[in-house]
């Protein structure tokens, strides 16, 4: 198990001082100043070296994509923006880091701002958490009032200005460019690409957009150095993450831990376990609602990373661990998360606006069993049908949970089907 | 939920107070020259704010503050959830049924909310104090399962703490938000199983 | 330039290029929904995916430039795939109504289904309905058919410019419309019905009249203003059921405007369709043979210089040209072509055309305008300019009206003097002129039609020479004109010869009674209370103000009926072509004048069509060449003298009825009285 000492978010649970005197005793701010003097190449060298991969879902390397904007600054300005529209079912760790860390994420705003060549960043918080806006506009403030950021932003004669920006309640806002055009004032449909944002993004700016948690572990990296937090979890692989369990568990909570760390024994350390037992688990859901579903079998054995998790075609996404036991009802669980990415598709492209709402109603009879077998395929199908033809992946995200289910819980499917039919025909006999 | 909500009854006309004007240009000036449509969604929050609801006024208002053709601010107000197109009661119960809440007991939450309020998701009281609706995911999992109510998160609910938590709502007390279990934050129940010996500063 | 293999077809094509443009320079086709090569990508339908080698995902062909070494597949089984699960998707919402849908046999989707669609649905779920919306008395919409593709979106934000269309809601409950009941007031908002790939925007007029494949189609050209849009007349029997614009990049590109396509049901409407001679004081119903007869007893004896014509602002050239061979005959040199009294010079071409070229206002870099309300007065023509603008760095100014022209500029005000200001440096904007490479003036009608017309038109070429609008390679110096007749009956020199009148001392000397026959050729516009006593022949086909006050009526052909010839504000010499027949004993315009010439006792020399078009070469060459423009060479022009202190207000007050057609057209009437007198409603949502 991870020890304490090397635990990057030390007041996660909110027993401490959120403000920036308690983040001060923390470590917060602590020598950022001289990060800043090693200079840009340094920063982004150190963060490829880390190994960090994007916590927001998709594990992008979070150094490479610093590095992927302009090594100059010409004549359009470069923008960081933060991705704090935490929404993905089962994820809840960001809200975590802004209303009980929020200097972390700040101070993580200005070294990543800085190591892109970005005056300004923009962090845009669903709408929703407005209570964890409130801490986090407070320690932006106290931030401005003791010099660490604004003009000549921690004595380092970097000018940096930080805001926060609320959305108004739409998933689709966690996705990078959609985020981009909600920003400018405009629906939160998602843009082609390319281009890219670090290219063209915000205001038609190279704009980095990066997971609140991904910015906020950045200055301990950078204070303890990448080899140490290369050490921790598996190559390609390395690091702490916020875990979130939540579901049929004894104790639901966010815990954060060494990447790599056995599933089992992460909902058994820190979740009291399963509820009734590791053998009344039936499912998990280990990274959020997009990722596919893990029968038990998989479940016993697997690792909570990237790689550990597409070797059973599942993901890691964002970390949300969500356990079902064997009471759930497993299609109607799943059924749930397709009404979810019906009721969020932003309607631009056709395979999503129009394939989410069909698999959602299959998937209402499939939970009733008012279907047919033939109908199993016909579903799978149409899931591969919207899967990899849309502009964003929200419509891979609908598909998935579906392809989960399908593939490992198929006799279910089925069985419900059937009972359906017979319980129908038994009362017309 | 998106699309059109629109209702006859619109106020003529909408103006910002004095206050919210001052707030406004302070959003406003957020955002680069040339680019205060970014102030949109603030605005229309704003509005909501003051008004309760957004009405077609207060959208073609902050269109015209904003310099933008009122159809954009119609696209964004009815894309995005939060604005609320027609008046909605006093306290907005907002019950996430997604899955990790439903997993841990959000059908017993919304009957407890109809039991009590006597009304149904979209539906406000007759005495414009509630207005029950069924949310997504609301982003405090591990918590579940929760309501929002304005502006705050209720979290760690059971039919019992919902009932209890509306009517002192209806008596006009200021509930205390967060767990209603008492919990510490998002650590397990039972205390948490880290963080039990946190150095003063990392690493140390 | 990056050379890719498509279809193992190797190809080289300009960096930037889409994959979809370049699978088109190969003759290969990629079906689309939403792409449409004059509008913004959007890439939502996602019809045109393609394959590219070593991408794990098919590629919207649209959207993707194109890069060095690329391998696409447009037919691969990855391909085919994810086109007919996206047809699949498409028609899954989409209602069966195919036998009843007005887009039935030139619908996208139809067609498309052929190529990707299944022969049967898998689809049992309830089929979503939209409520329909209403988008005025033009656009007919039924939105359950809509398949979000923002084509009519981005047409009426990016190119007509006034942004009242968007996608409210989301996701499946996404709805195309103004959200608030508002019917669409741009003057091009037709294009939306064209551009709509399947039955969701129609034709209001032209609902349930006729089947695409029951239409005779005749290409021709629109008259309603000076611009000449290119147009297809869709004619059965004796009727126009629809007109639509032709593709023409040099003119209208494929945009028609408002009043150009809608306004065809005044063709059948208040027609002249036979002789009328005035008896008792009243117009009666009389034969060819009667009429003449009394034109040329009336005629019988009259001096020349007594007699006078008029060619109004929907006359073709072989009627003008036979008009003014005609009016020679008689002796008459009183003769015009300007019933506006536009202080134009017919001796110097360049002095009246667009010299720029519509085209050519792409290439300008700085634009004033003179007394002009482009929107209204050619609104083909503003669309460009506003293309123009919205490509950045294209200062506009104007003198003249302050009205919404769909872009920015700066309003310098509305008098006249500062025309001069401008001219002698004394006005800031001479310095974005003169700084400009090719800067460009657009003068209207409401700047020449005016007694100081002739000094105003002399301010305005001082002003173009002193800013180097005129230069080797570029002539920035542009009348905007608004009658389809005009640049044509000035070629043709339909001008008072020596000692002759122009209108306003036809109409003097009518009132006086020194002119005692006045023929007009469709002229409508001017005021036929100042004719006086005179005899007044009127040929054309509308009854009209001309008809009313005429002693004999001659009933012509309108545009849609005759094969003739018009040029267009930049001297661009097109012809229309004959759809339908003229109704009952009207004729062709030319026959007609040749017709009663002979019955005058002053036969025209010209038998055929042929024989009238080379009368017409023998005026003037610019007939030489048809669909081109030859660039007209510089001289002086205009009257110096002093400008009048009366601002400059456009002629226009009425966008949707400017002639005898637009004003006999029920539908334009409607358009009419919704967005000039101002009765759309501010009230009211669709919820």
């Amino acid at each position: 198990m991870l020890r304490d000492q090397d635990r990057i978010f030390t007041n996660l649970y909110g027993m401490h001082d959120w403000r920036l005197a308690g983040a001060r005793a923390r470590g917060d701010w602590d020598g950022t100043k001289e990060i800043l003097r090693k200079g840009r190449d340094w920063i982004i060298e150190e963060m490829k070296n880390s190994g960090l991969r994007g916590r927001g879902g998709a594990g992008f390397p979070t150094g490479v994509k610093w590095s992927f904007m302009p090594k100059t600054i010409g004549d359009r300005p470069h923008y960081l923006v933060v991705n704090a529209d935490e929404g993905e079912p089962g994820t809840c760790k960001d809200r975590e880091i802004m209303r009980f860390d929020p200097h972390k994420l700040v101070e993580g705003c200005l070294i990543a701002s800085f190591a892109m060549g970005a005056h300004a960043c923009y962090i845009y918080i669903r709408g929703e958490f407005f209570r964890e806006a409130e801490h986090l506009q407070h320690a932006i403030d106290e931030a401005y009032a003791a010099g660490l950021v604004g003009k000549n932003a921690c004595g380092s004669g970097w000018d940096f200005d930080v805001y926060i920006h609320r959305g108004g309640g739409a998933y689709i806002c966690g996705e990078e460019t959609a985020l981009i055009e909600s920003l400018e004032g405009k629906k939160g449909q998602p843009r082609l690409k390319p281009p890219f944002p670090a290219g063209v993004g915000l205001y038609g700016c190279p704009t980095t957009v990066n997971n609140v948690e991904s910015i906020a572990v950045a200055p301990t990296i950078l204070r303890r150095g990448a080899a140490w937090f290369g050490s921790l979890g598996r190559p390609k692989n390395t690091g702490t993450k916020i875990f979130c369990i939540s579901g049929h568990v004894n104790e639901p909570c966010n815990v954060e831990e060494e990447m790599g760390i056995p599933l089992k024994e992460l909902i058994e350390k820190h979740a009291g376990g399963v509820r009734g037992g590791w053998n009344n688990l039936l499912a998990v859901i280990p990274g959020g609602s997009s990722v596919p579903v893990l029968p038990k079998e998989i479940c016993d054995n697997v690792l909570m990373d990237f790689d550990s998790l597409r070797e059973v075609r599942s993901g890691l996404g964002t970390a949300a661990v969500i356990v079902m036991d064997k009471s759930t009802d497993l299609i109607r669980a799943i059924t749930r998360l397709s009404r979810f990415y019906k009721h969020e598709s932003c309607g631009q492209c056709t395979p999503c606006r129009e394939g989410t709402g069909w698999m959602w109603r299959v998937m209402e009879r499939m939970a009733t069993g008012n279907a047919t077998v033939e109908e199993i395929d016909m579903l799978e199908d149409v899931t591969r049908q919207v899967e990899g033809h849309t502009i964003c992946a929200l419509g891979d995200a609908a598909a998935w949970p579906i392809q989960g289910l399908i593939r490992h819980f198929r006799p279910e499917l089925e069985r419900r089907i059937k009972e359906y039919h017979s319980a129908r025909s038994g009362r017309a006999a | 939920m998106s699309g059109p909500g629109t209702t006859a009854d619109q106020p003529a006309n909408f103006a910002f107070s004095a206050e919210n004007v001052e707030r406004a240009r302070a959003i406003i000036a957020k955002y680069p020259d040339g680019r205060q449509a970014s102030a949109v969604m603030p605005l229309l929050d704003l509005a909501q704010r003051q008004e309760g609801w957004v009405s077609r006024a207060a959208m073609d208002h902050v269109a015209e503050m904003l310099g933008m053709a009122p159809i954009r601010v119609y696209e964004v107000a009815t894309f995005y959830t939060m604005f609320q197109l027609k008046p909605v009661g006093k306290h907005h119960v907002q019950v996430c049924t997604n899955l990790p809440c439903w997993l841990r007991g959000s059908d017993g939450v919304a009957m407890a909310c109809r039991d009590e309020l006597g009304i149904g998701f979209g539906e406000t009281t007759p005495d414009g104090m509630f207005t029950l609706s069924e949310v997504e995911c609301l982003g405090a999992c591990v918590n579940a399962p929760m309501v929002q109510i304005g502006d705050d998160y209720y979290e760690d609910l059971d039919p019992d703490s919902t009932k209890r938590l509306l009517k002192a709502l209806r008596n006009g007390e200021k509930p205390k938000a967060g767990s209603q279990t008492g919990r510490q934050g998002s650590a397990p129940a039972g205390g948490p199983t880290t963080l039990v010996d946190v150095p003063a500063k990392q690493g140390e | 330039m990056p050379k890719l293999t498509i279809d193992g077809i190797e190809v080289e094509v300009p960096a930037g290029v889409t994959i979809l443009q370049a699978c088109e320079t190969l003759g290969i086709e990629i079906p689309r929904f939403c792409y449409h090569e004059r509008l913004q990508i959007a890439g939502n339908c996602r019809m045109c995916l393609v394959e590219v080698e070593k991408s794990p995902k098919p590629v919207a062909s649209c959207a993707m430039p194109v890069a060095d070494g690329m391998v696409v597949h447009t037919g691969s089984p990855m391909v085919e795939k994810a086109r007919k699960g996206v047809m699949e998707f498409l028609l899954i919402n989409h209602p069966l109504d195919c036998p009843i849908c007005d887009q039935g046999g030139e619908c996208d989707l139809q067609d498309q289904a052929i190529g990707y669609g299944f022969d049967r649905g898998r689809f049992s779920e309830n089929k979503r309905a939209v409520k329909d919306k209403n988008f005025g008395p033009l656009i007919k919409t039924y939105m359950t058919r809509c398949i979000h593709c923002t084509r009519c979106i981005r047409f009426i934000t990016e190119v007509a410019g006034v942004p009242e269309l968007g996608a409210t809601g989301r996701g499946e409950n996404m709805e195309v419309g103004t959200y608030v009941e508002k019917a669409l007031s741009s003057e091009l908002s037709g294009n939306i019905i064209d551009l709509c790939p399947v039955g969701a925007l129609t034709s209001k007029p032209f609902a349930f009249t006729a089947r695409p494949w029951e239409l005779r189609k005749t290409e021709s050209i629109d008259v309603l203003d000076a611009l000449g849009s290119n147009i297809r007349v869709d004619a059965r029997g004796a009727a126009v059921m629809r007109v639509l614009p032709r593709i023409n990049d040099d003119v209208n590109e494929e945009w028609l405007s408002d009043k150009s396509r809608f306004a065809y049901d005044g063709l059948q409407r208040q027609r002249l369709d036979t002789p009328y001679v005035r008896r008792d004081g009243r117009l009666q119903p009389a034969s060819w043979q009667d009429a003449f007869a009394a034109i040329a007893a009336r005629l019988n004896g009259v001096d020349g210089k007594r007699i006078a014509a008029i060619a109004g602002d929907l006359a073709d050239c072989e009627s003008m040209v036979a008009l003014k061979d005609l009016t020679a005959a008689l002796g008459s040199p009183n003769i015009d072509c300007r019933q506006d009294g536009a202080k134009l010079d017919a001796s110097v071409r360049a002095s009246y055309l667009f010299n720029t070229t519509v085209a050519g206002i792409e290439e300008a870099d700085a634009l004033l305008l003179i007394g002009t309300d482009p929107r209204r007065e050619a609104a083909v023509l503003n669309a460009r300019i506003r293309k123009r603008w919205l490509n950045g760095r294209f200062p506009i100014a104007s003198v003249g009206p302050k009205v919404d022209l769909t872009y920015r500029y700066e309003w310098l005000g509305d008098e006249p003097r500062l025309l001069t200001d401008i001219a002698e440096a004394k006005h800031p904007f001479a310095e974005v002129l003169k700084g400009a490479q090719k800067p460009m003036l657009i003068l209207g009608m409401g700047a020449l039609a005016r007694p100081d017309g002739a000094a105003v038109l002399a301010a305005a070429r001082r002003l173009a020479e002193t800013c180097g609008m005129v230069k080797d390679g570029w002539n920035g110096f542009n009348v905007l004109h608004l009658a389809a007749a005009r640049v044509g009956g000035l070629d043709l020199g339909l001008v008072p010869g020596k000692g002759g009148r122009d209108v306003a001392g036809i109409l003097a000397g009518a009132e006086k009674g020194d002119i005692e026959v006045v023929y007009l050729l469709g002229a409508d516009e001017i005021d036929m209370d100042r004719l006086g006593k005179a005899f007044v022949i009127y040929q054309g086909h509308h009854g009209d103000a001309g008809a009313h006050r005429a002693d004999v009526v001659l009933p012509g052909a309108a545009y849609t009926e005759k094969n003739a010839t018009y040029v267009n504000t930049e001297g661009r010499a097109q012809e229309t072509r004959l759809a339908v027949f003229p109704p009952g004993e009207a004729r062709e315009d030319w026959k007609v004048l040749r017709a009663l010439s002979e019955a005058l006792g002053h036969r025209l020399p010209y038998d055929s069509l042929r024989e009238v078009r080379e009368r017409m070469l023998a005026v003037s060459r610019v007939f030489a060449h048809r669909d081109a423009v030859a660039a007209a060479e510089w001289g002086a022009f205009g009257t110096d003298g002093a400008l009048d202190n009366a601002p400059f207000v456009s002629p226009i007050e009425n966008f949707y009825m400017t002639d005898p057609i637009s004003r006999a057209s029920k539908t334009m009437a409607e358009c009419t009285a919704l967005f000039v007198a101002g009765n759309q409603r501010k009230t009211g949502t669709h919820g």
